[in-house]
């Protein structure tokens, strides 16, 4: 798709940002009653709330593995996250993602502790504004500890991409409806390994290995803004 | 896992840790590969791919309709894929579960991103008329690396398709209008050795997968990494570098399947 903005000018974005600038990120920790654990988490104008179920029995009973956990987490746009409304329940795409996110959630959770159960993560995204999907797991690995479920690393996600040839961290909605490439990437902000990577556009391997660099790089700003939210519930729970 | 495929697992390791593989190929080596078009007459291009023994059939069925509102002089194109009972004993009737639908969406996401079909040149009638191209993937046979198979298999299908033009009234038949096809590739990682092509037997013992659609020039046009295992930087980087080599000759066999 091609269009008249220009998504850059005099080295700036078009929401004022250089280009390896993130959106402003606000995570805060159990928000929610009912849930074992819960966050809410506002990524530039995205805004994610994220709940954690469990670990309790799977059901259906079928889906239950003996040796070790499920994670089922659903990704969920409500329908008026976005401008034309989306017509409620899952669509090929929320179950795509859906799924990245469960697999990606696995790797970091201590499955073996609980056969037979399953660890729900429930997903709601009630405003969409680009980079969704790491947004929502960012926020589900916050509800996760919040929940309390044993993990080897909190797992963090953010996106780089490539808008008029040039690298650029964390695309705003202008950026990748027109911009040239996305690649949105979750990792293990311990170890560096990469958990869930997706790409859709154009990168030379060059240009690849820029903006996977700066895409992780990223990642390692927003998992320190994860650990100063889940400190600060701490705080507060020891007034 | 149950116990066959945990001891087979342990020889599978075995064989890795002396660089072999259960069907004596190279880490970065793929299977046979079968390019057959024009399998089926009602369909508007079609194409019978096999991977070793994986075989997948793509149609490709056309229709007069609307376009989306926010692009009103592009065609429209629709990817489904269907992992119908016949392929494995694994594979049940039904709506598509999230495997079939991560498999359409990836093959879909290659074509589309690369720009394969041009959209802008199926508009019959701005914002009123277009032409729909529908991607359908049947899995006949499932022996690993569905990915590869399904892609190369709607590949090849919508380069020997033909617009069916006259059938509503519109002209003569022509060839859908393509540019250059990316070719995905995709490894899978178990017990830190990363190979391409994965048969069954190693997709089972699978710990991460990595889907890479390359294009001629070597440049990257989609992505894709699934399963609840990880990768690092590094093979990252050497996997797309081996779908790169591999795509390349991939790209050369295709061509030649389709009379191009």
């Amino acid at each position: 798709m091609k269009s008249d903005i220009k998504l850059f000018e005099n080295g700036k974005r078009l929401d004022g940002r250089r280009p390896d600038e993130l959106r402003k990120i606000k995570i805060e920790v159990g928000v929610l009653h009912r849930a074992e654990g819960s966050c809410y988490l506002e990524w530039g104008d995205n805004k994610v709330l994220a709940a954690v179920y469990g670990p309790r029995e799977a059901v259906p009973r079928h889906t239950q593995n003996p040796l070790r956990a499920i994670v089922n987490a659903r990704y969920n746009m409500a329908a008026f996250s976005v401008d034309d409304r989306k017509r409620p329940g899952p669509d090929r795409r929320s179950r795509e993602i859906s799924k990245v996110i469960s697999e990606a959630l696995e790797y970091v959770i201590l499955l073996e502790k609980f056969p037979r159960a399953s660890i729900d993560v429930n997903i709601e995204v009630l405003d969409a504004e680009a980079g969704t999907r790491v947004a929502g797991l960012t926020a589900a690995a916050v509800a996760l500890v919040d929940a309390g479920i044993p993990m080897k690393d909190i797992p963090v996600g953010c996106a780089a991409g490539k808008i008029e040839g040039k690298v650029v961290l964390d695309l705003g909605k202008e950026e990748d409806n027109y911009g040239d490439a996305d690649l949105p990437i979750v990792i293990s902000p311990r170890t560096n390994e990469i958990l869930l990577l997706q790409m859709d556009g154009h990168l030379t391997p060059k240009e690849f290995d820029e903006a996977l660099d700066l895409a992780i790089k990223g990642c390692h700003e927003v998992s320190k803004m994860q650990k100063e939210a889940i400190m600060k519930k701490f705080e507060k729970e020891a007034q | 896992m149950t116990i066959i495929p945990s001891i087979k697992k342990d020889y599978l390791i075995k064989l890795a840790k002396n660089g072999k593989r259960v069907d004596g190929r190279k880490f970065d080596e793929f299977r046979n590969i079968e390019i057959e078009v024009g399998v089926v007459k009602k369909a508007e291009g079609s194409a019978r791919v096999k991977i070793g023994n994986t075989q997948v059939i793509t149609g490709i069925k056309m229709d007069v309709g609307e376009p989306y509102p926010d692009s009103p002089d592009s065609g429209v194109m629709s990817t489904a894929a269907e992992l119908i009972p016949m392929a494995s004993p694994d594979f049940e009737a039904g709506p598509p579960r999230e495997d079939a639908i991560e498999l359409a969406r990836v093959v879909d996401r290659g074509i589309r991103e690369s720009e394969l079909i041009e959209v802008d040149k199926l508009c019959i009638e701005p914002g009123e008329k277009v032409w729909i191209v529908f991607i359908d993937i049947h899995i006949l046979d499932y022996d690993g690396n569905l990915f590869d198979a399904a892609s190369l298999a709607s590949l090849a299908a919508l380069m020997t398709a033909k617009v069916p033009a006259e059938q509503f009234e519109l002209g003569e038949d022509y060839p859908l209008p393509l540019k250059e096809p990316p070719i995905s590739c995709t490894s899978v990682k178990f017990n830190g050795v990363v190979v391409m092509d994965p048969s069954l037997d190693e997709e089972e013992i699978a710990e991460a997968r990595l889907t890479v659609a390359t294009d001629k020039n070597g440049d990257i046009r989609a992505m894709q990494k699934g399963l609840n295992g990880s990768f690092t930087v590094e093979e990252i980087k050497k996997v797309i570098k081996a779908s790169t080599d591999n795509g390349k000759k991939i790209r050369e066999q295709l061509y030649k399947s389709v009379g191009k």
